[in-house]
């Protein structure tokens, strides 16, 4: 190795280089920043903080203006009006329903896209899995309306003794609904993890079910609690399906949209519940690495 | 391979149960759109393709379409720009608050619709005071879709690591040289993965949308929204549909062949 480069020139050159970085390193950092925060921040955090102060606002109930004066009535009103809390409580419920059944149909639906199936009808099942993604929201809630319309497909299969439009129908729809959000994320968690471990256990002497439980859930629970974080959002805004196959049934999200049109700083105070719920959520969910799987 | 063969054909079962329950409602749909009767009786009682003629002629539904389309270009457009830009910062610098930029570009696809498009209403009636327009759409569509171009890119730039455009640098290129002939190549299929999902996703929102749409803008979500309680539109808005079920598959596949993780890059 006696041909050393030329080196004098090659590190005063690099050293150019780097310190032109290192100058201008700040700077460019700052220009590529400034725009997008600027919108989430500004835009974004902005309004979100602007109808956290809204939900102290008042509307004159003669003239049906905003007030912008500082009150704490609408708080008052949700504390104590027990509706508030039935809806919020029936809410978090119908979204742990969704939730559970969402976990139950995608775990061995990405196990088995994972691990059992080939590479090719691998692939072809990430499309098919994405696809009802990509099928109008409506679409689908609609999809179910019919399905399970008195004189629709489930009627006709139970002989008229199908479901009724209420919560029952409205968990299926939601849980059909957000069923890919669930399954990519825990389809990804298995993509990550080392397939030799359930080689390993194997040989090890543990069964499958011991496999799943010792091995395979420990590791692709920030996946499920990435999936739950899109199941329980989803759940805590949707006021649409619930209008299309929940029949009377309403969820915070519906007490919300009927509020804004004749009192929106009560609909901004209403809208904090899901909000602050949330918030909780995401930050306990990062310590379980589960942002990363979002 | 651990599993036993009555595993894996549990595991098969269980799977295709899967896969109809995600399938069903769509056949449905699509059936229906040939369905002769206009509650979409089951079984039906005839096939026709009369509603599909309806509903090609339907004038709300072509306004519908084209306020969707400039809707979804215009956010699709600020998403790339500010998407983009965010992911760079994060992926190819450190500093103070970095795993704080990736939490708040997540909050606004993370937060309820509804908190979403009650702050953005608010801000723009209360505090703005701007009349709606097809710009507030926009504005409130670009606000999630951030997200799925920074997902993206960021993907892709954690992939192929920094050391290329070093050596860019290093053979004399400068910043928008290297940038136009090595980063950008490696980026351009994350880029446009990153477009269509959140064109995507643009065009079927519906919640924000309703709170941030001016009386006479309908984008085709809330179109089929206002149509589908009224019986004599239904068989309408069912054909619509099958067409937004069979036209989904294109996107899909062509983010799924121009990345290899567009898997995990809906979100």
């Amino acid at each position: 190795m006696s041909d050393a480069p030329p080196a004098g020139r090659k590190t005063g050159r690099r050293g150019g280089v780097s310190a032109f970085f290192a100058s201008k390193r700040r700077l460019r950092l700052g220009l590529l920043l400034a725009p997008p925060m600027t919108w989430l921040v500004v835009v974004y955090l902005g309004s979100i903080v602007a109808m956290f102060v809204s939900a102290f606002w008042t509307v004159d109930s003669f003239t049906e203006n905003v007030v912008h004066q500082f009150s704490t009535v609408n708080f008052h009103t949700v504390f104590t009006e027990p509706l508030y809390r039935k809806i919020a409580l029936r809410t978090l419920g119908i979204a742990l329903a969704v939730t559970a059944i969402d976990v139950l149909v995608a775990f061995p639906l990405a196990f088995y896209m994972s691990v059992v199936a080939s590479r090719r009808l691998r692939n072809l099942l990430v499309v098919a899995v994405l696809t009802p993604l990509w099928a109008s929201y409506l679409v689908k809630a609609f999809a179910w309306r019919t399905l399970f319309a008195p004189d629709g497909p489930i009627g006709w299969v139970t002989g008229g003794h199908g479901p009724d439009y209420g919560k029952a129908t409205l968990v299926v729809t939601l849980a059909y609904m957000w069923l890919p959000y669930m399954v990519i994320p825990i389809y990804a968690g298995f993509e990550r993890m080392p397939k030799s471990l359930f080689e390993a256990s194997a040989d090890l002497g543990a069964g499958a079910v011991r496999t799943v439980r010792a091995i395979v859930l420990p590791l692709v629970f920030p996946a499920i609690a990435a999936g739950s974080i899109f199941t329980f959002s989803l759940t805590l805004g949707d006021y649409i399906a619930v209008g299309i196959v929940g029949g009377k049934t309403q969820l915070i999200a519906n007490v919300i949209s009927e509020d804004v049109v004749l009192n929106q700083p009560l609909a901004a105070t209403v809208a904090l519940i899901p909000l602050v719920a949330i918030v909780l959520y995401l930050v306990a969910m990062r310590r379980t690495g589960a942002l990363e799987n979002v | 391979m651990f599993l036993t063969a009555r595993a894996r054909m549990a595991i098969r079962i269980l799977a295709f149960i899967g896969l109809a329950f995600l399938y069903l409602p769509l056949g449905i749909v699509v059936m229906n759109a040939f369905n002769t009767s206009q509650t979409f009786e089951f079984p039906p009682p005839g096939f026709t393709t009369k509603w599909w003629n309806i509903a090609a002629d339907d004038q709300g539904a072509r306004d519908g379409l084209i306020a969707s389309l400039k809707a979804g270009l215009g956010a699709t457009a600020i998403a790339l720009v500010l998407g983009t830009m965010a992911a760079f910062a994060v992926q190819r610098y450190k500093f103070f608050g970095r795993s704080t930029i990736s939490f708040l570009v997540v909050l606004p696809i993370a937060l309820p619709g509804i908190v979403t498009g009650i702050a953005l209403k608010n801000a723009f009636t209360e505090v703005l005071a701007i009349d709606f327009s097809i710009w507030t759409i926009i504005i409130g569509h670009a606000t999630f879709c951030v997200v799925i171009v920074f997902n993206n890119v960021q993907a892709r730039l954690r992939r192929t690591g920094s050391s290329l455009e070093q050596a860019s640098a290093d053979l004399g290129a400068t910043g928008w040289q290297t940038f136009r002939y090595v980063t950008f190549p490696q980026l351009r299929g994350a880029l446009l993965a990153g477009a269509l999902l959140a064109f995507g996703l643009s065009f079927d929102e519906i919640v924000v949308t309703n709170f941030t749409a001016p009386a006479d803008v309908q984008t085709l979500p809330l179109w089929i929204f206002g149509n589908l309680f009224r019986p004599n539109q239904a068989p309408i808005v069912n054909v619509v549909a099958a067409v937004l079920i069979v036209v989904a598959v294109v996107p899909v596949w062509i983010a799924q062949k121009l990345t290899d993780d567009a898997a995990g890059s809906r979100f």
